[in-house]
């Protein structure tokens, strides 16, 4: 019998003020847990280390523009990039990392290719593709040449789906 | 003499009442009650329970292997620093100057690779004696996340090492992330925590694999334990005298013991090659040098086979979430016969599941031969997106190549959907078999086809 009456109670309308504080607390609950993924993603967020390179660390000289003959491709091991003087004097900063999956990508100077050891993707000396698998051609950082010294900004990577002039920097 | 007895006897007591080994049949029940390591179990099991082909012991190996890896791990700890310049040299230091160093470190390489091995295993046997039906649903989706916890933490491990084989493994496994739609670029920043895989990458993966991956585990297999008891123990073939009540027996010693033996064959399987074979080590990682073949661990090499056939998108997101979703949701199903017990439901879904690994056996090595000597889809259709022509057009072929096996193994075998699914599961686990096998033994420089052992 005592089962039956709390069975009718608990099938009564909720009091309203119940109810709206109900809502009220699973509102707050809500909230307090997206703050903490808020603070959980933003702890998280990457490229904002301590330790990261200061910008100065991230700027290189490359050298005098004269130095580089036209048609070659010179390795800077520690910016990590390919200084490729075109034939017609123009210069492109490479990136040495190849946009199918990462990995780092040799000139073959026999070739003229830059020819990735992974899955066989090559590109030419302006970094298009040649050969897939690669999606698209090899990132570029920004180049500057002033008083025919060039300086290649390795802290903005430049993603580009087709090479146009505008990539390409002249004395 | 006295007095320090009855301190000793005190002490006992108030670890645990009644002493572990009893002396009466009777007490014995109660023991394995009042005991906390063995309070996972049940007083009492089924008899049945204890034949070891029902579940040949598959989900305790895991949680030994498991236990191995946490007590070596810890001890890896004191040594290893998470560091790019420290990492390798310190992985020397252990393996050269610390007594036993190389011997814990081929323990928690032997068993994390065993554990993925036996996890897969235990995984087939749940499935294929039907022990993911009602009651035992959400434990099914508790194993697959299980799983999925494993194959991270053994690929969050690969990097540690900091040689060759690690750094660019996982620079390709990260480089993979990049193709999923919309959110790739931000999961791979997020796991790399910078450009290309550096001190970020190594301190994030450091503490995912230490902390945040086995915490986890820790606490989805206190509940994967949990629900089987709640599920009334391991799922048992149907009773042919037809008795209401099984015949049941006492925990301790009977199901204690056999466990026990199981662990100890286990571990000592595991210290033998331990011994005899030492885990990889190779030179230390070169950012500027790409070895050639550059391979993702041996458990993603499947994936990565995918890779070198299809569209990226389709490779490495939408096949790989569309069979998880399907795996997630197996034992969702509307089933005809929603029960378990019986391994491989029945003759006709023994026979369904045979020509399901036939075809596969015969299809999967046959596509990868002509996917690599004809020329491809892209080739016939230049003016066609990659998109069509390798994503969307295989896709649909394999569709309707599924749809048409469904069919045959409807007319031939299978009497109800149950072996059904058996047949397309059994498909879909021998064919991502293949493809790490070919990834692992049949690819060489450059990832062509190569003849495997043959250097």
């Amino acid at each position: 019998m005592t089962t039956q009456t709390t069975h009718t109670e608990g099938q009564q309308p909720t009091p309203p003020r119940r109810s709206f504080l109900k809502t009220v607390w699973a509102f707050l609950g809500l909230m307090a847990a997206g703050e903490f993924l808020w603070i959980a993603s933003g702890f998280l967020r990457p490229g904002k280390k301590a330790s990261e390179a200061a910008p100065s660390d991230m700027l290189i000289v490359a050298g005098k523009l004269e130095d580089f003959p036209m048609g070659s491709v010179t390795a800077f091991v520690r910016g990590r990039f390919y200084l490729s003087r075109l034939e017609d004097g123009g210069v492109l900063a490479i990136s040495r990392k190849c946009t199918h999956l990462g990995c780092t990508v040799p000139w073959d100077d026999d070739e003229k290719k830059f020819i990735c050891p992974c899955h066989a993707s090559a590109f030419d000396r302006k970094g298009s593709v040649i050969s897939p698998p690669a999606p698209r051609p090899l990132d570029i950082y920004p180049v500057t040449i002033e008083n025919g010294v060039i300086t290649v900004d390795t802290s903005r990577t430049i993603r580009r789906n087709v090479l146009d002039t505008s990539q390409i920097a002249y004395a | 003499m006295d007095e320090a007895h009855t301190v000793f006897t005190r002490l006992r007591r108030s670890i645990s009442h009644p002493p572990v080994r009893p002396g009466t049949e009777h007490k014995r029940g109660w023991a394995g009650y009042e005991n906390l390591v063995l309070h996972i179990h049940p007083k009492r099991v089924p008899l049945a329970a204890l034949r070891f082909t029902l579940t040949w012991g598959l989900g305790g190996m895991c949680a030994v292997l498991f236990s191995l890896l946490a007590a070596s791990g810890m001890l890896l700890l004191f040594v290893y620093e998470p560091f790019p310049d420290k990492a390798y040299q310190s992985i020397l230091t252990l393996q050269n100057e610390i007594p036993f160093g190389q011997l814990v470190r081929n323990i928690h390489y032997v068993s994390a690779n065993f554990l993925i091995f036996a996890a897969f295993l235990h995984m087939l046997r749940v499935f294929y004696t039907g022990a993911f039906h009602t009651v035992r649903q959400f434990n099914w989706v508790i194993g697959v996340c299980l799983f999925t916890g494993i194959l991270l933490s053994n690929f969050t491990g690969y990097l540690l090492p900091w040689d060759q084989l690690s750094y660019w493994a996982v620079t390709i496994s990260t480089g993979m992330t990049e193709y999923i739609p919309l959110a790739g670029g931000w999961i791979r920043a997020t796991l790399q925590g910078s450009e290309g895989t550096g001190s970020h990458t190594l301190m994030i993966f450091f503490t995912l694999h230490t902390t945040v991956l086995p915490g986890s585990m820790v606490i989805l297999m206190a509940w994967h334990f949990w629900r089987i008891r709640k599920a009334g123990g391991v799922v048992l073939p149907p009773d042919p005298s037809n008795n209401q009540r099984p015949t049941m027996v006492d925990t301790l010693p009977n199901l204690a013991v056999r466990e026990g033996v199981v662990a100890l064959v286990l571990v000592a399987v595991v210290m033998t090659i331990s011994v005899a074979f030492n885990a990889p080590l190779g030179e230390m990682a070169n950012p500027g040098l790409s070895p050639n073949p550059a391979k993702a661990p041996w458990y993603f090499m499947g994936f990565q086979e995918l890779l070198l056939h299809l569209h990226p998108t389709f490779a490495v997101c939408i096949i790989p979430a569309a069979l998880l979703l399907l795996c997630l949701g197996l034992p969702y199903r509307r089933y005809d016969t929603p029960s378990g017990g019986v391994w491989f439901f029945s003759a006709q879904g023994k026979k369904a599941g045979i020509t399901a690994a036939l075809t596969a056996g015969v299809v999967v090595p046959a596509t990868v031969m002509l996917s690599e000597y004809a020329p491809g889809l892209s080739e016939w259709f230049p003016d066609l997106n990659p998109v069509v022509t390798e994503g969307i057009l295989p896709t649909v072929t394999a569709c309707v190549a599924l749809a048409v096996f469904t069919r045959i193994i409807k007319r031939r075998f299978a009497t109800t959907n149950n072996e059904t699914t058996l047949a397309l599961f059994t498909l879909a686990v021998v064919s991502f078999a293949l493809l790490t096998l070919t990834g692992v033994w049949f690819r060489g420089e450059g990832m062509g086809l190569v003849q495997p052992f043959a250097h």
